[in-house]
């Protein structure tokens, strides 16, 4: 029988994809549905987007401001064997995120660049071009845990390091990538500092607090940052992470526990003393953005704040509403990883929190649960304005950011 | 209805597979425990490329008379494809999802002409 072209299967050239796969062949999927949607004309900004910058560390050290400390850490890269990074603390071995392989594009990547600009500046790329995004605001990784360093100076070292670098090899080349400057907030005269010195820089649209660490974000000593990111309409990020060295995750076995509990946990601390200390009374045009805990957990802070603030509200006499009217005015958040199992659930969670107008779109990617743009336009409850808002536009007003799309699909 | 040639038979040896477009869809053929099985290249969860994943068996934690637990381990006897982007696991000859059954990849049917593998969309 004669076989037509036409009626022959063409084998894909990638069978299976693992650590070496190109993004664009892991996302063709993803890049596909963007056509098919119509992307191209939809403003897309992925707001909490990584790369993992101990890839880079030992070209990083050398923007180590401390000479001493910096020539500690070039000599250790040089030196030493068999070692994690210089400096940074975290959980070292207890990386489970592929869930043993399963999800390579997590456990490394590892495809050839060879563009003429740095790896993450190409990688950045090809993910922005597949997912259709046209604006990714940047994170680092395991710096995520440098709130928890025995060395609060250390934070400061490296926070600065890697503010300085991302500028000068990633965000100068592309004005599409953006970041939220790390925050020393241990030191808060340090914040200070890099307040001072990074607003206004290239890709710099606010700043960042790692949210793991044992700091009360309604200490004294941070009203002077408060005060200077309001001063500039420069807005304040919470990036949740995970720490399992936290004692109140000690019990847990699994990696799948301690990930969901632990990157919502930090979170809902820092957010409960935000509200019921009055920061947004204190500041009320201070813009405050909460990243990486997903969504279901506001409905249900929501819910407990305000049912014990009415039986005790001596307790916080700042407060002249709701907890939770704060948290859907005065608050915006991150999409991912975005609940969808129950449809109904997240249907009531977009509307508690005001999703048309507090609501940005976010990815994740390269990590092993990211959400693509096409899950908040096919959420069947939302209006188009409503996607249209949450996929791009209300992240270009809070950052001030051109609205007009600049991808190319 | 529309027939692709996929290849021989025997190109495709236990345990292997081979993933192929359709005019625009995509189909992976596995061979498992000497028989074919195809699926569309589309995970339920978020259309990721299921059958460009890593195959695993399935994870088991037998439970012993006293309802304790010692290991975990492979049951060979059920072989799973991960998808690649999330992590959702399916079974290979069911299609049915490592956890809630409800969750089902999407079989294609296959024919077996004069040694050729064929895909019938």
């Amino acid at each position: 029988m004669d076989i037509s072209n036409k009626d022959r299967a063409r084998e894909l050239p990638v069978q299976q994809i693992d650590v070496f796969t190109d993004t664009r062949d892991i996302l063709a999927h993803a890049n596909r549905a963007a056509k098919k949607r119509g992307f191209e004309d939809w403003l897309i900004c992925d707001v909490d987007a990584h790369h993992t910058e101990t890839i880079s560390w030992h070209e990083l050290v050398q923007y180590i401001e401390d000479p001493v400390i910096r020539h500690q850490a070039m000599l250790f890269h040089d030196e030493k064997m068999g070692t994690a990074s210089y400096g940074l603390n975290g959980d070292m071995g207890l990386k489970y995120q592929d869930v043993g392989g399963r999800i390579p594009h997590q456990a490394g990547i590892r495809e050839k660049v060879d563009d003429g600009v740095h790896r993450d500046v190409t990688l950045s790329r090809r993910a922005m071009s597949a997912l259709g995004v046209d604006y990714m605001v940047l994170f680092p990784t395991p710096m995520l845990t440098l709130g928890l360093h025995p060395q609060p100076e250390m934070e400061v070292y490296l926070g600065r390091a890697y503010n300085r670098w991302l500028i000068d090899k990633v965000l100068s080349k592309d004005d599409r990538l953006k970041t939220l400057a790390y925050l020393p907030f241990n030191v808060p005269k340090e914040a200070e500092r890099t307040i001072e010195e990074f607003s206004g820089q290239p890709g710099v649209i606010g700043f960042c607090v790692p949210s793991v660490r044992h700091k009360a974000v309604h200490h004294n000593d941070y009203m002077r940052i408060y005060a200077m990111l309001e001063e500039r309409n420069l807005p304040i990020a919470f990036h949740a992470a995970y720490h399992w060295q936290d004692q109140s995750l000690a019990t847990i076995n699994r990696f799948l526990g301690m990930h969901a509990l632990g990157f919502v946990w930090c979170n809902m601390v820092h957010m409960t003393n935000w509200i019921l200390n009055g920061i947004p009374e204190r500041f009320p045009k201070l813009k405050s953005i909460w990243v990486e805990s997903g969504l279901a957990w506001i409905p249900f802070l929501m819910q407990r704040l305000d049912d014990q603030y009415l039986m005790r509200p001596s307790e916080a006499p700042q407060l002249k509403k709701l907890p939770s009217e704060y948290m859907r005015e005065n608050c915006w958040y991150t999409t991912q990883p975005m609940e969808t199992v129950n449809m109904k659930a997240l249907q009531l969670t977009l509307e508690m929190i005001n999703a048309e107008s507090q609501l940005l779109f976010a990815s994740d990617w390269p990590h092993f649960d990211f959400d693509l743009p096409q899950e908040i336009y096919d959420l069947p409850f939302l209006s188009e304005q409503a996607k249209r808002n949450i996929l791009g536009l209300n992240a270009a007003k809070l950052f001030n950011l051109d609205p007009t799309p600049r991808k190319t699909l | 209805m529309a027939e692709y040639l996929v290849c021989s038979e025997d190109e495709i040896a236990d345990g292997g597979r081979k993933v192929v477009a359709c005019g625009e869809r995509e189909i992976g053929i596995f061979r498992v425990k000497g028989a074919l099985h195809a699926w569309h290249n589309m995970c339920p969860h978020r259309q990721g490329p299921i059958c460009q994943g890593r195959i695993y068996p399935q994870v088991i934690e037998p439970v012993d008379e006293r309802q304790e637990v010692r290991t975990l381990q492979y049951n060979e006897e059920n072989m799973h494809v991960a998808c690649p982007w999330h992590g959702w696991e399916f079974n290979l000859e069911t299609g049915r999802n490592a956890g809630p059954a409800k969750y089902r990849l999407h079989r294609a049917e296959l024919a077996i002409r004069e040694g050729q593998i064929y895909v019938v969309l």
